[in-house]
């Protein structure tokens, strides 16, 4: 736990991804076009990949990827991910960590 | 008729239909066991002992077939060779009597075609009533349409059928009230029950997706048309807008910000939806296209392979996610009147594309 607190806590935008998770990578894509560099952490190439899942499924997420946290807070999975953002208040939460910020 | 054993036959078509008027070969006593006017069955005429040709019939003598009326030519030869005529006479009765029972075959075969063409087109005829798609020349078993082994798509079948009908019902409703008089809060109702519908639908496709997610993905449960505009199992979001947009007259200068933001980001999300998508073919791609050179059907990582396609289930989930959000913003954004006309188009939208179809489908049948 204390270790996905700490992936967790680097600044902007990080998603707990799997190297073979596609609707992580959409989540990516969704991100860099809003102007954010995410960073993922790719959890099956971590020898503690199980803790950590088990950490992620405890926070509140229904599946452990992909787990989407902002400025240290989780939002949540790929659902509210894109609720937030048809809602429009996705781009106001990334603003802080957008690269370009024009 | 003069000649000695033999007799002019009247020239008739082969034996088949008409009664055998041969009298005069095997004699009066047998006029009586000719059965006259009986189509169906061969006639049985029993041919005596004495006359030695018969004899070698043996077949014709024990179920006595009719001999067959066919031209005789009354030439001199009939006169001078009774033997040869004998022997002709017999083997057009036996020629006749086998091309009787080939007929009867055909016709039986026929028979059973026909009542079978009969139950297909009732069973196409109920499935057309309920909205499902069945175009011509179908070939059930590759399409998957009926799956029947697979009682979780059956069930999504019948649904859907249904769901189609209430659909058809929402939008003739809707339809009365906005050419009438009706108060918001009626109008917010109905406009709630047909938002409720939909998502009715994108539940029953989720269940339907853990049953069979090709199924769900190939939209065959769908007219041909709506086929045509399928993404990811369904409709775009994107597209709901574009059909959407323009019945709405007056848009204040918010509504007109929260639409065009909602354009921008909907089309985001259908964006990274779709390029997920890709990225999962083209892994999966690659995942069948490992292994040896030579090896056959065996896929090396069959496991990782068939993970990828559990993917699949959540796409599919996701986009009709999607579409759902779309729906409840456009709600929001909108007043229950505007909601109303939206959802009337949307509902519109979608009859003349099943329609559309149904014309296509017809079109190919017609005659050139």
């Amino acid at each position: 736990m204390d270790k996905v607190v700490r992936m967790s806590s680097d600044k902007g935008v990080v998603i707990f991804s799997k190297s073979s998770c596609c609707l992580s990578y959409a989540v990516q894509v969704l991100f860099q076009d809003l102007g954010v560099h995410p960073t993922v952490h790719e959890i099956d190439k971590d020898p503690e990949c199980r803790e950590i899942e088990k950490a992620l499924m405890r926070l509140g997420c229904s599946t452990p990827v992909p787990a989407i946290f902002v400025g240290g807070k989780l939002i949540g999975s790929t659902n509210e991910v894109m609720s937030l953002h048809l809602s429009g208040s996705l781009v106001p939460l990334v603003k802080p960590f957008q690269a370009n910020l024009c | 008729m003069n000649s000695t054993s033999t007799h002019f036959v009247p020239p008739r078509r082969v034996g088949i239909y008409e009664p055998v008027h041969q009298f005069g070969m095997w004699g009066e006593s047998f006029k009586s066991n000719i059965s006259n006017g009986n189509m169906n069955t061969p006639n049985h005429i029993i041919i005596p002992n004495n006359q030695k040709l018969d004899n070698n019939l043996s077949e014709d003598t024990s179920h006595g077939t009719a001999g067959t009326p066919h031209m005789f030519d009354q030439e001199a030869s009939t006169s001078r060779h009774p033997d040869k005529i004998q022997r002709r006479l017999a083997q057009n009765r036996e020629a006749a009597r086998k091309s009787r029972l080939r007929k009867k075959a055909y016709v039986q075969q026929l028979e059973t075609s026909r009542l079978k063409l009969i139950q297909l087109e009732q069973e196409l005829d109920r499935a057309r009533q309920q909205g499902f798609y069945v175009g011509s020349g179908i070939d059930t078993n590759s399409l998957g349409f009926s799956e029947t082994m697979n009682p979780g798509i059956a069930a999504f079948e019948m649904e859907y059928g249904h769901w189609v009908e209430e659909q058809n019902r929402q939008i003739c409703e809707l339809r009365t009230v906005l050419h009438g008089h009706i108060n918001d809060i009626e109008l917010r109702l109905l406009v709630e029950n047909a938002m409720k519908h939909y998502f009715e639908l994108f539940r029953m496709k989720s269940s339907a997706a853990k049953a069979d997610v090709f199924f769900v993905m190939s939209g065959m449960w769908r007219t041909s048309a709506e086929r045509f505009f399928l993404w990811i199992g369904g409709f775009r979001p994107s597209d709901l807008l574009k059909v959407l947009l323009p019945h709405f007259d007056i848009l204040t200068d918010q509504q007109l910000l929260d639409v065009c933001n909602l354009k921008q980001s909907c089309q985001q999300a259908e964006d990274a939806l779709t390029q997920g998508m890709e990225k999962l073919q083209h892994t999966l791609a690659d995942c069948v296209a490992a292994g040896q050179l030579g090896e056959g059907s065996y896929i090396p990582q069959v496991n990782s392979a068939m993970e990828r396609l559990e993917a699949l289930v959540s796409f599919v989930n996701q986009a009709d996610h999607l579409r759902h959000e779309t729906l409840q913003q456009m709600y929001r954004i909108l007043t229950t009147r505007q909601a109303a006309r939206g959802l009337l188009a949307l509902g519109e939208y979608f009859q003349r594309l099943r329609a559309l179809s149904s014309s296509w489908a017809t079109r190919h049948r017609e005659p050139t």
